[in-house]
């Protein structure tokens, strides 16, 4: 990197401090000038101090568990669906005919249309969450992976294939490096659905724990600094696995293998 | 953004079976089977009397059902409610989005001012500020559209920000070295290079509307729309409404991206052969 490009940044950091430190003043102004009651508007130091009794007495973090137990199981009962399923469908025209038309019709209907369903079905609790990230999660992993058997090069097939390659090392050594880009897209983005469906169904089938719940029960009593200081985790918990997570996966798979280009412009 | 990632869209699925040039007839019957070998086996399941009627309905129920509602307008009235509210709060998403996103694009002040906050908002589930904005705006049609175009927004301001960057500079350059000013720069070479990240942005932005509308419709108790119409109808233990409620949701979710964005697309961006 050059000097230019390196005090650049540095500038646009300094900015973003900045812009940061404006909005939270701006915020803690409005909120201190008493024109909306406190307990709707609670001031930063208020939300601080709300998450740190919450982190320390345990309840936050059990509260957090509860929902990344539901996220990580609904994800990866997808996962053992949608990864095969989609390898399938990309590698054997019938199975493709058969499963592509039902998902495409199933897609388009938003994983909490369900969620009353569910609950008939299955009562309220950890069941409808797990089947809400599910279903939320099943569909980008089973698209991408299928899209992704579909776009790898015909052209490395009959290499390997001239080569002597049976079938399973055809599987191993061609479809699944040349589709990993596409299989690890699709569970990042099922990651991020499913984080969206968990917080919906743990609001509306209410089940004592988790932070979707933590909310939405907090409104009830008002209580707008824990609604915060939940929504703060949240989006912590999220970046987390967006940034280190798969950013970390994608690092040490695809970009290694020299699929996709390092550095992103 | 993993907004932007080669991801697989439904127009994929659509374009596949066009390209191997089969018979328009085969192709219909081999679409509808996997769908009735579903149906069969959802009827025979119904039908044994594994589970009660009542909450396993057999899809003629459902389809009574649907039959009825549409009949004595009930469910008109949920369906007009509901795009109505997704109409406002995408409107406003969109308007509001490209512009903060152009401006994004265009200065290097506004990106610094709005990246950071945009940058953390994103990542928060929409539905999560649902409690907070119900408290601030309290229940009802406002609290449903404002959420609808805040959460909607971020896709829109992700792409047009990208479509004014991914803009080439060559292009900027030449069009200012033939005397474009400022207006004619921005109609003729910012615009129509922007323009395919744009739609990609509103299109994810609607979808994400769409999907936080159904959740936003149970919780903010609004007195119609469909999501609230399917958790309305958990209490009477209906399910064949719940049934027939989320089919119309789907067919919905399914023309707003036929109909709507596939048709935009053609006649913009690939008919200017941006795309193809």
């Amino acid at each position: 990197m050059s000097a230019a490009a390196s005090t650049e940044r540095a500038t646009s950091a300094y900015r973003a401090g900045l812009t940061l430190l404006l909005a939270a003043a701006c915020y803690e102004a409005v909120a201190r000038s008493g024109a909306f009651p406190p307990a709707l508007l609670p001031t930063l130091p208020k939300v601080a101090s709300t998450l740190w009794a919450l982190i320390l007495d345990g309840t936050m973090l059990e509260h957090a568990a509860y929902t990344m137990y539901r996220v990580l199981v609904g994800l990866a009962l997808a996962v053992a669906v949608a990864l095969p399923l989609g390898i399938l469908m990309g590698r054997f025209r019938p199975v493709e005919n058969f499963f592509l038309p039902l998902a495409s019709a199933l897609m388009p209907i938003p994983s909490l249309a369900w969620v009353p369903v569910f609950i008939l079905w299955f009562g309220l609790g950890n069941t409808v969450a797990i089947l809400i990230v599910f279903y939320a999660a099943l569909f980008p992993m089973l698209l991408n992976a299928w899209s992704g058997v579909r776009a790898v090069n015909p052209l490395w097939l009959r290499a390997a294939g001239a080569m002597g390659a049976d079938e399973r090392a055809l599987f191993w050594k061609v479809i699944m490096p040349g589709a990993s880009p596409f299989i690890i897209t699709g569970l990042r983005q099922a990651f991020l659905r499913a984080w969206i469906a968990v917080v919906g169904a743990e609001m509306l089938a209410a089940s004592d724990w988790g932070l979707g719940w933590v909310i939405f029960d907090a409104k009830e009593f008002l209580n707008a600094d824990v609604m915060l200081a939940a929504l703060a985790v949240i989006g912590a918990i999220g970046f987390v696995f967006e940034r280190l997570v798969f950013g970390s996966i994608e690092r040490a798979t695809v970009m290694r293998w020299g699929m996709v280009r390092t550095a992103k412009g | 953004m993993s907004d932007l990632a080669p991801a697989a869209s439904p127009s994929v699925v659509a374009a596949a079976s066009a390209r191997r040039g089969e018979s328009r007839w085969w192709v219909v019957a081999r679409t509808a089977f996997p769908f009735l070998v579903v149906a069969l086996a959802w009827e025979v399941t119904a039908h044994l009397g594994i589970f009660p009627r009542k909450l396993f309905p057999p899809l003629e129920d459902v389809a009574a059902a649907l039959v009825r509602l549409t009949a004595d307008g009930v469910l008109p009235h949920h369906v007009l409610d509901t795009l109505l509210r997704l109409l406002a709060g995408f409107a406003l998403a969109a308007v509001a989005g490209v512009a903060i996103g152009f401006a994004m694009g265009r200065s290097r002040r506004a990106e610094d001012v709005f990246l950071p906050l945009v940058s953390i908002g994103a990542p928060i589930p929409g539905l999560a500020y649902a409690p907070l904005f119900l408290l601030w705006f309290g229940l009802g049609n406002t609290t449903a559209v404002l959420l609808v175009a805040f959460v909607s927004a971020f896709p829109v301001v992700f792409n047009t920000w990208t479509g004014v960057k991914a803009v080439k500079d060559i292009w900027v350059r030449s069009a200012q070295a033939m005397g474009a000013d400022n207006r004619r720069l921005l109609h003729h070479v910012i615009l129509p290079g922007a323009l395919p990240y744009v739609l990609t942005g509103l299109r994810l932005g609607l979808a994400q509307a769409w999907r936080i509308l159904v959740g936003v419709e149970m919780l903010a108790a609004v007195p119609w729309g469909l999501g609230w119409m399917i958790f309305g109808a958990r209490e009477f233990l209906n399910t064949d409404v719940m049934l027939a409620g989320v089919a119309v949701i789907g067919a919905i979710g399914l023309a707003l991206e036929k109909l709507v964005f596939q048709r935009l697309e053609q006649y913009t961006v690939v008919r200017w052969g941006m795309m193809s």
